[in-house]
């Protein structure tokens, strides 16, 4: 009777242990599997920060640029005659620097809508060959971000990220590129608002610093290599020859320069060589 | 509908599609070795025209101005590199230029 008990005492309990030893392992379990999920998921968000920080500081050079444009861009729009919220709308929507002020010149001129419509494509169509350089590079598993960054690529942000040392992750290029934006738009409504630019002197010196950004941009590599410095400036002397004797759409010299001088580029370049680019 | 809003749309559509359609296009295909090595090179070739012939109206008035300033920021690059402080030495360059 005693052992019978005993049994059915074993055969109660026993399951119980064994469930509880089972949660238990369990536990451990999904904690053994957890912890280190949580800390890959936290390191993720860190680096999330960390490379949209990044991108912004490598945004610096542009806002410097841009803010004295975009001031520009801001004073124009008030004389030609524009409001401020039309003036913010160019800045934030069309968001294209040197064909917003050709959009000023038009609508003074009174230029119809289509001409203007099919100049800026034109003049922007630039950026279906840099876009189509960077998409590549870009590290993202969300598809969902892309058209957001798209929006963003302007010749500066593209330069920037193209020879930027980081990852190209989307954190880093929404920090880029927020700058860069953030600083054309206060630009232009600084501009329309205050109606008045830096000093002369100070807005006309300013106007070399997107160059000297480009110029520090493209040396390093061009040091390294014969083969590129040359592609380089033969680039910058086909976009100047075309723009100076061919009758071409403002903005097609550099389409011009950029498809023969990179079509060239991929025959002198060997296998090797090109790993380096 | 006020004509400013229209050209507005209009041109955002004319910027933004040729921004957007190769991520449409390219993305999840690998091109080919030359297509690979034309898109790798562009950064190269459009930084050459985005510099060649601009720098030369950097500065609209005075041409020398942007040119010096240009020069100056090479050779910063050429000795410190770095992108912060030759860009300031350009701007400071070509104000003092401007000044004189």
């Amino acid at each position: 009777m005693a052992i019978t008990e005993f049994e059915q005492a074993n055969s109660i309990a026993c399951p119980l242990i064994q469930c509880l030893s089972f949660c238990h392992a369990l536990k451990i379990n999904t904690i053994a599997e957890q912890e280190p999920f949580m800390d890959d998921s936290l390191q993720s968000n860190i680096k999330k920060k960390s490379a949209f920080k990044t991108g912004i500081k490598a945004g610096l050079p542009i806002v410097i640029g841009y803010f004295p444009i975009a001031l520009a861009f801001g004073i124009l729009s008030k004389t030609t005659g524009i409001t401020l919220l039309e003036s913010i709308m160019f800045s934030s929507i069309v968001y294209a620097g040197a064909s917003q002020f050709m959009a000023l010149t038009m609508i003074a001129m009174a230029t119809g809508t289509l001409g203007i419509v099919l100049t800026t494509f034109l003049v922007n169509f630039r950026h279906f060959l840099m876009s189509a350089s960077i998409s590549g590079k870009i590290k993202s598993k969300k598809i969902s971000i892309l058209p957001l960054i798209a929006f963003g690529i302007t010749d500066e942000t593209f330069s920037v990220a193209s020879f930027s040392k980081e990852r190209l992750v989307p954190g880093f290029m929404i920090g880029l590129e927020l700058a860069a934006y953030l600083s054309w738009n206060t630009g232009t409504a600084a501009g329309y608002l205050l109606g008045s630019t830096l000093p002369e002197s100070i807005q006309a010196s300013m106007g070399i610093a997107l160059y000297a950004m480009f110029i520090a941009l493209v040396t390093p590599m061009a040091k390294k290599s014969l083969k590129i410095a040359s592609l380089v400036i033969l680039s910058g002397i086909v976009n100047s020859l075309v723009e100076r004797f061919a009758s071409v759409p403002r903005g097609w010299g550099i389409i011009i320069a950029i498809m023969s001088v990179s079509i060239l580029g991929v025959f002198i370049f060997n296998d090797e060589e090109a790993k380096e680019l | 509908m006020n004509r400013i809003y229209l050209i507005i749309a209009g041109m955002a559509a004319a910027t933004y599609i040729p921004r957007l359609l190769p991520f449409t296009l390219l993305k999840n295909r690998s091109p080919s070795k030359y297509l690979d090595r034309f898109l790798k090179l562009i950064p190269y070739t459009a930084l050459g025209a985005l510099i060649l012939p601009g720098i030369f109206t950097a500065v609209p008035d005075m041409p020398i101005a942007g040119i010096t300033g240009g020069a100056v920021a090479l050779a910063i690059c050429f000795v410190r590199g770095g992108t912060i402080l030759p860009i300031f030495g350009a701007i400071l360059t070509s104000y003092i230029i401007i000044a004189l």
